[in-house]
Parts: structure tokens; sequence; C-alpha cells
């Protein structure tokens, strides 16, 4: 019993990193959702298809690999030895940011034709229509699904465990191999995830229904 | 004075297999205000969105000022074909039906927005222009209001503004009172009316046939995609030549 | 480090053995995940609040903690308690739990889907609850079903290299352990990467296809539907 008094603090250091990493993975997954969904949407076919193969080939091979690929294949080939924590805000920015391309795809279709259709009539150009009519629209249909795909974002940070990534899970296996107090452990780990997860996803699900009854209730012809 | 503003010249427009511009030819004059009316699928609005660039046209071609309004054919456009196009579509300006206003902005960035980004125009210049043509449309006291705090008409009058801000040569007016309750109806074609007073060329597509009657140089009537009947308001709606035209004033006076 | 070619061929028949492995994991998870979810979207649906409060909770507390933190349950607390399983079993039971909440979830919506509608005219047509549940209601809810579904199968799948940390002889695991020995990480990494793309991306433009031509599905199920409603 006193064990886990003495590993809590332990654990808790794990789980700043869980934040840790996660808070630094949003931006990273931003910019590569922002850039590959606008990417699906561009009148270039050549970009289409670019981003498009982008999509496919981080949604259809497993994160795990991926964090794996990054952390053993990319020192070879580069020559660089980067830091497990750098190395996994990459792999799961690239790989999140790719989920989040489909996000921003269907909140820029999701906005109204007639406001493409004003900034035409008002002569403006595709990208000034893009910057200040259709994104800052788009933007608020797209934070819910973000929040969501943050919160498995912080659970997915459980596997950086794997590439040596000191966060929660790390610490858990950690003190799980050297005092044996699994049970306990595990809870605590269990426990810690739960606090951090919990109350972010409801704030998220809050989130969703506010904008469902504002697109709802907020409709004026 | 000789050259018409616009110019159709055997224009088609299919969606599909659906023909709704068949080989339209119609000239429009400088300060004139022409008005169309007809049944839904017609083809008005179309018209408009043609000139205004937002549809592409399968044959004919037309021109404004003299110049071809053309998207070319081929997939890749120029650099130079596209300034080209923009440079004429900024000589256009429309009101929508739904005014698609930019719900994100008050008021006085809609009016702003485009001239200080479209005419590189400096934000008090442009901001002066837009308090001038809010106070014209009498919305001078919400100019930092959003649109959702504006009634349909005040919206509407706002979309009018905006699109002057551009210093178009054409105004297109598409069905602008459909949407909107009919209390609120008379405060837009006031504006509307106020404008056709100062000399600008107008393409208006309504249904309020009085409005059209006083406001229209010359009235058309369109049908499946072709101009059934043209002329001035008093003969085309005392004293219409074509029956399809009379069956239309029939039907539309009897609701 | 160059890339050898002859590498990878020489153990790919070592490699798609392994991922035999996570095919029939997959599928025994989907198996143990679409039953489980069964019961738990029965327990939410329920009209005791206990058993809908169990099974609220059941659902939050898988959702919140990771799926590695689960599996990691089941491997190194369970022996503790006498239940020492293997980690086959492992991975088809801690997948199965984890995925039963998402599973529980397309059920719901499923029904939920159903227009009140048909429940009510089959009460007209005096159809009792199970009758109407097999001619009515469930061959209009199960068509939009599969989509998702056929979706979680996908991400089971690419949920299973998980299981390489409890020792798990499937693709991750049996990659490692080559690349342990040879160093020669590209290449396995390559053989991985390839036949995970290879199953989930034509599995998952299969699954966009049936979610066009679930609306079909479902006109068909209804005329089903209706035609077996006059025979009761």
């Amino acid at each position: 019993m006193t064990d886990l008094a003495v590993l809590l603090p332990f654990l808790l250091q794990g789980a700043v990193l869980t934040v840790q990493v996660t808070v630094l993975t949003v931006p990273v997954a931003a910019l590569v959702a922002l850039l590959v969904g606008l990417g699906r949407l561009a009148p270039s076919g050549l970009i289409r298809l670019l981003a498009n193969v982008y999509l496919e080939v981080f949604r259809g091979t497993s994160v795990l690999v991926q964090l794996f690929v990054f952390f053993f294949v990319l020192p070879i080939l580069l020559g660089v030895r980067w830091s497990s924590m750098q190395t996994a805000v990459l792999a799961l920015g690239l790989n999140f940011g790719a989920y989040g391309s489909e996000v921003v795809r269907s909140a820029v279709l999701a906005v109204d034709r007639g406001q493409r259709e004003a900034a035409v009539a008002l002569n403006m150009s595709p990208l000034l229509t893009l910057r200040s009519v259709v994104l800052p629209q788009a933007f608020r249909l797209m934070l819910p699904p973000f929040g969501n795909y943050v919160i498995q974002l912080a659970k997915a940070t459980s596997l950086t465990s794997l590439v040596q990534v000191q966060e929660l899970s790390f610490n858990g296996y950690v003190a799980i191999h050297t005092t044996f107090q699994t049970t306990q452990i595990l809870t605590a780990v269990a426990v810690i995830y739960f606090v951090i997860v919990f109350p972010a996803s409801r704030a998220v699900r809050w989130m969703e229904r506010r904008q469902l009854r504002g697109s709802l209730g907020g409709l004026r012809s | 004075m000789s050259e018409p503003i616009v110019r159709f010249l055997r224009v088609d427009k299919s969606y599909g297999k659906l023909q709704v511009l068949r080989g339209i030819d119609l000239d429009v004059a400088a300060g004139e205000k022409l008005v169309i009316v007809g049944a839904s699928g017609s083809g008005k609005t179309t018209l408009l969105r043609c000139l205004m660039t937002l549809e592409k046209i399968d044959g004919g071609v037309i021109e404004v000022e003299g110049e071809v309004l053309g998207l070319p054919k081929t997939a890749d456009r120029q650099a130079a074909d596209e300034r080209r196009l923009r440079r004429i579509r900024g000589k256009i300006g429309m009101v929508f039906q739904q005014f698609n206003l930019f719900p994100h902005m008050t008021v006085l960035r809609n009016v702003t927005e485009a001239p200080i980004h479209v005419l590189g125009l400096s934000k008090a210049d442009a901001e002066a222009r837009a308090v001038g043509l809010l106070t014209k449309v009498g919305l001078e006291d919400k100019v930092h209001s959003y649109p959702s705090q504006l009634s349909g008409g005040q919206q509407q009058r706002v979309a009018i503004a905006r699109a002057l801000a551009m210093q178009p040569k054409v105004m297109l007016f598409d069905e602008v009172t459909s949407a909107l309750d009919p209390e609120l109806v008379g405060e837009v074609l006031n504006v509307i009316r106020q404008l056709a007073h100062e000399g600008m060329t107008m393409l208006i597509v309504t249904h309020e046939m009085g409005f059209a009657r006083s406001v229209a140089d010359r009235v058309i009537f369109m049908d499946r995609g072709t101009v059934v009947e043209a002329g001035p308001p008093e003969q085309l709606f005392e004293a219409p030549e074509h029956p399809r035209t009379r069956a239309f004033l029939r039907a539309v006076l009897e609701r | 480090m160059i890339f050898s070619w002859g590498y990878v061929i020489e153990i790919a028949p070592l490699m798609l053995h392994a991922a035999t492995t996570t095919f029939v994991m997959t599928i025994l998870s989907m198996a143990a995940a679409a039953t489980i979810g069964l019961f738990v979207a029965a327990a939410r649906a329920s009209r005791h609040r206990a058993v809908a409060s169990l099974g609220w909770g059941y659902v939050e507390v898988l959702r919140s903690v990771p799926l590695l933190i689960q599996i990691y349950f089941l491997f190194f607390v369970f022996p503790e308690f006498g239940l020492t399983l293997d980690a086959f079993v492992v991975g088809v039971v801690g997948l199965g739990i984890y995925y039963s909440t998402f599973v529980a979830e397309v059920y719901r919506a499923g029904l939920e889907a159903v227009p009140r509608g048909q429940r009510e005219a089959a009460t007209a047509l005096n159809m009792g609850g199970l009758r109407a549940l097999r001619s009515v209601i469930l061959p209009q809810a199960i068509p939009p079903m599969v989509p998702p579904l056929g979706n979680y199968l996908i991400e089971m799948f690419k949920a299973t290299p998980i299981l390489a940390t409890i020792g798990l002889h499937e693709l991750l695991g049996q990659g490692e352990q080559l690349a342990a020995d040879t160093f020669r990480y590209a290449e396995v990494f390559f053989l991985i990467a390839v036949v995970f793309l290879g199953l989930s991306y034509p599995s998952s433009l299969f699954i966009r296809w049936l979610e066009a031509h679930v609306s079909l599905g479902r006109q068909v199920a209804r005329a089903i539907a209706e035609a077996e409603a006059t025979v009761v």
C-alpha cells in the first residue's frame, strides 16, 4: 500500500509527459490536417492525388507501426538521431493530421455554396475567398471533430511508451516490472488516464451539442 | 451609346441533358433597366448567373463592353486569361435571393472586405465608401451589427450596398425579394428604384409585377430557355402578343 | 544501408504466416466485440436504471483508458487473481471488450434510425414484438450498420500490432524479432506497411462503395419487410 504512495509521483510525472506529448502534437497535426485537407480540394489534379495518397497511407497503416517506422527507420534513412519525444510527436502529428484532413475537407465543403458565389460576385480571388470567407466559417465546424481527435490522441500517447517516451504507460510498465505491485499500479494508471480523458470528452460532447443547437436555432434567412 | 454594354449572342447552356438556355440573343444598353420575368425553370436566373461567371456557357458568346467574357474551354487556363476574366467580371455586380452576407463579419466589414482586398482601397477609403453606401440604403446605424442581428430586408439592403461598393457597371438582381417577408419587400424595392434613377444598368429577375412595370425600360418574358417576347412594360403587360406570355401573365395575376 | 529486395522476398513467407495470426485475431475480436456489444447496447437501452447506468459506466471507463493499458490489465493483472491468459486470448478478449463499446453505439444508432412509424405500423398489423423485430425493424436497421461495422473491423485490424508488446507473434511482433537480429528495419517495416495497406485500403474502398449503396439496400430491406408483413 505504501509502495503506491511512493510510486504515485513517478506515475504523475509520466502523466505530465502524456499531456506534454498531446499538446505538442496538436499544432503539428493541425497544420498537416489543413495542408492535406485543402490539398484534397485543390484544383490541381496532381496535388489532390498526392494529398489522397498521403491520407490513404497514413490511415491505412497502424499508428503503432508508423511510430516504429519513424523510430527505427528514419534515423537510418536520414542519418539523424532524433529524441523519442520528437519522433513521437512527428509520427503522431502526421497520423492524426491525416485523419484531421477529412475534418477540414468536410468542414470546408459544408460552408454554404452561396458564400462562395457571393465572393465570386464581389470578384474575390479563390485564395481571398478561402482566407476571408470560407475558412473562418469552416473553422467553427471543425472544432468538435478536432476535439474528439485530441482525445484519441491523448490515449494514443500510451503507444509512445513503446518507443521509449517516458509518459504514463511507460512509467507504469517500469513500475510493474520493478515492484510487482501490478494491480495497484495499473489501477492507478487507469484512474489517472480516466481523470485526464473523461472530463475532456464530456467537454467535447458539450461542444458538439452546443454547435448542433446553434446551427439549427441561429438559422435566419 | 451605340454599343450595348452587355451582349448575349446565341448563348446556350445545358445542365447535363436539360437545356436551360437556347440560343439567347439579347442586347442591353448602358443605363437600361431590363426586367426578366418568367416561370421557374425558364432560364432567367441561369442567364444572370452566366453573366456573373457563376456558370459556364456551352455555346455562343457573352460580351461585356465589347469584350468577350470567356472561360476558355480548355482545362488549363493561362494566367493572362484569368486576369482578363477577373477584370471583366469586376464590371458586374450581383445581389442574390438568399443575400449571402458573410455571417462572421460585421455589416461594415461585409461591405469593405472586397474593396480593400480586391480593389486595393485603403481601410479608411473603403470604410468611408461603405458608410456612404450604407447611409444611402438607410442602414448607417447598423454598421457594427452582424447579419444575424438584422431582418431579411435589412440584410438584403446591406447586400446591395456591398455589391455597389465595387462600383460595377452592371448590377444583377436575382429575385432579391422572393425570400423576404411581404412587409420587408418594399424597403428593398425602394432602394433599387433609387438606384435605377441614378442611371445604373440593371438586369432584374423578379416576380414583383408592379415593381417591374414601374422600374423597367424593357421587359422580356422567358420560357423554356428562350426569350419569347420583349418590349416596353406597357406593351408587355397591357397587350402581350404571344399566347405563352398571355398565359403566364394570367396565371401570375390570378394569384 | 541499402534496401535489399532479396531480403524482402526471403522474409515474406515468415511475415505472411504472422499476418495470418493478425487476420484471425481480427476476425475473432470482431466476433467478440459484436457479441459483447449486443449486451452492452441492451443494457444501455434497458429501462432499469441500475442496468442502464452499469452499461453507461462500462462504456465511459473503457473509452477513457487507452487500449494498451486494458491489454496490460488482462495480461498482467488477471494472473494475480488466478486467471492467466495467453497473448492470443488476451488479444481477442481485449480488443473485443474495447471495441464492444463502439459496436454498441452502432447498434443503438442503427435501431434509432428506423422510423418510429415502422414500429407503430407493426403494432397496427398486430405483430408481436419478436415478429416485428424480425420482419420489420431488423431488416431496416441492419444494412446501414454494415459500413460502420466494416470500418471498425479495419480499425481492429490496425490495432492488432499493440499485441506485439505482450509477445504475440503477429505481424509487428514477428517483424521486430527479425529486425532485432538483422537490423534490416527498412525491409521489415516496408513489408509490414504493404500488408497493412494492401488489406485495409481495398477494404475501406469496398466499405465506401457499400455506404453509397446502403440506401438501396434499405429500400430492398423495406420491401422485404412489407412483403413478409402481409403474410402474417
